[in-house]
């Protein structure tokens, strides 16, 4: 049988009442967990591990996958409408989303959020089933020196990217750093900054930064204005539904945020955050209309969130062809292969050919049924932003504490939530960019742990580094996009300057 | 409170009756790794089996266990119902984030099951059994990199056992850690390092893929099913196994420690219980009373001495 073939006996499977039940269950739960800050779909799929016990592997694994796609769909929501990213990986969906939403384009963000996701997940699913084997060798080509050099490619785009000023995104960016340097380093177990404090052990927690800084830090922001604040905001201007020009700006983006997401999520060591984030920058350089990036241009929603719902299918690539799980839900996800006595694994499209491709055409359906659950909604969901200031506000500090609480239970990580939710109001007032913070917090550790793995393997062998081909492609890259901009200034070429002059600084 | 939260959820979600709990065990670590399964299996067996009506599982994670045991050792004193899942990872964070509070500061119960360690090389290598690996080390210790779990933990104190054993200098090992076991696993395959170490499970369907090659396992004989020598049978004597335990509050009463006792053997002793080893891949090494307080002694004694040995903790 070929991979067709087994494709439509797996959607056969995943079409079946039952099955069909537990991916709805799958999509509901994922969304409602995706959308609350702290909560995330891991979380969710270890608490329906032991109730799951007593269903068929299929269904389960079909209700899990819906919970996975969910989580990736929901999470943009909050981010968009309430600046409140709910998973790490949607928080370069704040960045435009919160924009067009106060601009009364919450509809149309919301919108190209869910079609990019779908297109993004319709895509990668169908490359999941495909081209599998062949994303792996790629991957497995990936060690710690050329993980170096994506990051540093990462850095490079990313800071240009974020801010009107590239020295105040560079200072944000630092700010990142120097607070990811607290907790135990990963490569000699020995405690960094965390001045003795057991609960600085693990180092400051993604999520609880970035809800801290963009929900905390805006309330507060919000409520010093007083009365004398921005006019009211406009909850609808125009259609809801994306206009035509909204399309025509949307579809690229959706389609290089899944290039760019599914390869970086099928990487071992990839993760989701970083696909959105080099897909904004992607689309911030590309775009037609570089004076929106900042005020709501509708590419950087859409790029991002076909890039992390992309990532997602992804991540199955190394899980079910070598049994390697890359994020936390994937590696709950594995536990639930084992529970059922199956280990995933070069062997699984061997052994369980049925149980594999059902799993795939259930994501194809999840997918689906997210969309149509979804889309309705949209109009539901921007009457949010009707709801006055004070209450809104008053809702969101509530929702953001009880994730943080439900996510770590404890008194020390709600004061970090106010501490730094005090450093964002700060940051906003003296005009500081707040996002590099938490890209510097994601992406600092995973540089600094991947270039000191590529010195320990090579024994202090700085050269390994650029030996590589892939390293030295991809620092080739960072390099052109350092340079490049600085020439072309130097020789003072006027329209190319001030066009480069608007998206870059 | 999140489980509590989510719990009811669920509960609503799945018309599930709601119990009082009887047990609550603390996971010291994220959803999905071995403590959390552990946790969440003793969870669904105690359930199943009538041992206890209703059991929560909450996950504190953090710092190699040692976050979540110093919470338990100050919130749970004197409380019968509270349970926490731990191991021999705990035994070292404890010594290398010099934690405040140790295993002294709660109630083991007893040990529940345990893993040996696999050692592995990509198929392409030249390396062809574990002699040729020990040759290489002696040679050049640096210039042979072991890809493996987090620094200080059991991978990377089986590999400085190695050393010390064939009388390589510990410090001088050129150990890489790496977050997870998925994330070593990828490294191996791609060979971007010489050799790989962690719990056979980890290896187990590459290497009957043949993928990898399984050069040696680190358990005192060989292991039913899986075709490896020892590190005993090279003439290093290395035995070193990952176990995980159970522990109580500290505080208890003799007839409550004893009531505790009672229900984890009836948990290990019942079918289900060693159903769930079998499709886990778990070794049944239950140990408990003074028999397992006497073995936990000596495995803290022996990591303090490695961990010395390897630099990390002074």
């Amino acid at each position: 049988m070929n991979t067709f073939d087994f494709l439509m006996q797996g959607l056969l499977v995943a079409a079946q009442p039952m099955n069909l039940l537990y991916a709805l269950i799958g999509v509901t739960l994922g969304t409602a967990v995706g959308v609350l800050p702290g909560i995330g779909p891991a979380l969710t799929v270890a608490l329906l591990l032991p109730v799951t016990y007593q269903l068929d592997p299929g269904g389960s694994l079909i209700m899990f996958a819906g919970i996975y796609y969910g989580g990736m769909y929901g999470g943009s929501t909050t981010s968009i409408l309430l600046n409140t990213p709910g998973e790490s990986a949607s928080i370069v969906t704040a960045l435009e989303g919160n924009k067009m939403a106060r601009a009364g384009r919450g509809g149309p963000a919301l919108a190209t959020a869910a079609i990019g996701s779908f297109v993004a997940g319709l895509i990668a699913t169908m490359a999941l089933a495909l081209i599998a084997p062949f994303v792996v060798k790629l991957a497995l080509v990936f060690g710690p020196r050329e993980y170096f050099a994506l990051m540093v490619l990462a850095f490079v785009t990313v800071s240009s990217a974020f801010g009107d000023s590239t020295l105040r995104g560079l200072t944000s960016l630092f700010i990142g750093f120097a607070l990811a340097i607290i907790g135990i380093d990963q490569l000699t177990g020995q405690t960094r900054m965390s001045f003795g404090v057991p609960d600085l052990l693990d180092g400051i927690e993604v999520t609880t930064l970035a809800v801290a800084m963009f929900a905390i830090g805006e309330s507060l922001y919000i409520a010093a204005q007083g009365d004398l604040g921005p006019d009211k905001v406009e909850a609808v201007r125009g259609s809801v539904w994306m206009n035509r020009q909204d399309w025509a700006r949307s579809w690229k983006a959706w389609l290089r945020g899944t290039a760019i997401g599914f390869p970086i999520g099928a990487m071992p060591a990839g993760g989701a955050e970083i696909g959105t984030f080099l897909s904004y920058a992607t689309e911030k350089r590309l775009t037609k209309y570089p004076e929106e990036f900042g005020n709501g241009a509708i590419e950087g929603v859409a790029g991002p969130e076909a890039a992390n719902n992309a990532s997602a299918a992804g991540t199955l690539v190394p899980l079910l062809t070598l049994g390697l799980p890359t994020t936390a839900t994937a590696a709950i996800m594995l536990a639930g292969f084992q529970q059922y006595g199956l280990q995933p694994g070069p062997l699984l499209f061997a052994t369980n050919p049925q149980l594999v491709w059902g799993l795939i055409a259930s994501l194809l359906i999840a997918n689906f049924m997210l969309l149509v659950l979804n889309l309705p909604l949209v109009g539901l969901w921007v009457k949010l932003l009707t709801i006055p200031k004070p209450w809104l506000y008053a809702g969101i500090l509530l929702f953001a504490t009880l994730g943080t609480i439900g996510a770590n239970p404890s008194v020390f990580e709600l004061g970090m939530l106010l501490a730094f939710g005090v450093l964002g109001y700060v940051m906003r007032i003296f005009g500081y960019p707040i996002a590099p913070v938490v890209v510097g917090l994601i992406l600092g550790p995973l540089a600094e742990q991947q270039l000191r793995r590529a010195l320990a393997i090579s024994q202090g062998d700085v050269t390994v580094l650029f030996t590589s081909p892939i390293a030295a492609v991809l620092l080739l890259i960072a390099a052109a996009a350092l340079i490049i901009p600085l020439i072309l200034r130097a020789r003072g070429r006027g329209e190319v300057l001030a066009q480069l002059a608007a998206s870059e600084d | 409170m999140k489980q509590f939260f989510l719990a009811s959820i669920l509960a609503g979600a799945l018309a599930l009756p709601a119990f009082a709990a009887d047990y609550t065990i603390i996971a010291p670590a994220n959803p999905g790794g071995g403590w959390d399964q552990t946790a969440r299996s003793i969870q669904s067996v105690m359930q199943q089996e009538g041992i206890s009506g209703n059991v929560q599982v909450q996950n504190v994670p953090g710092a190699g266990g040692t976050i979540g045991l110093a919470q338990f050792a100050s919130q749970s004193k004197g409380n019968p119902n509270a349970l926490i899942v731990g191991g021999y990872v705990m035994v070292g964070a404890i010594l290398t984030n010099n934690s405040p509070v140790t295993l002294n500061d709660v109630t083991p119960i007893a040990r529940l099951t345990g893993e040996y360690e696999a050692i592995v090389v990509p198929a392409d290598s030249p390396l062809k059994t574990f002699g040729d690996l020990v040759e290489a080390l002696k040679k050049d210790p640096g210039a042979v990199s072991w890809g493996g779990g987090s620094a200080g933990g059991t991978d990377h104190i089986a590999v400085g056992l190695i050393a010390k054993a064939a009388g390589v200098d510990p410090t001088k090992i050129n150990y890489i850690a790496f977050s997870g076991g998925g994330e070593a696993l990828a490294a191996i395959l791609g060979s971007q390092v010489t050799a790989g170490i962690s719990g056979y499970g980890e290896f187990e369907s590459q290497v009957k893929s043949g993928t990898l090659r399984l050069l040696a396992v680190s358990s005192a004989e060989r292991i039913a099913g899986v075709d490896a020598p020892t590190i005993k049978e090279s003439g290093l004597d290395v035995v070193v196994q990952n176990w995980r335990m159970v522990a109580a509050a500290p505080g208890l009463t003799d007839e409550q420690k004893t009531a505790v006792s009672t229900d984890i053997e009836k948990l290990v002793k019942s079918a289900s219980w060693q159903e769930t080893l079998k499709t886990k891949g778990w070794q049944d090494t239950y140990l408990a009373g003074d028999a397992f307080k006497e073995q936990l002694a000596k495995d803290i004694s022996s990591t303090e001495t490695v961990l010395k040995d390897i630099g990390l903790v002074k």
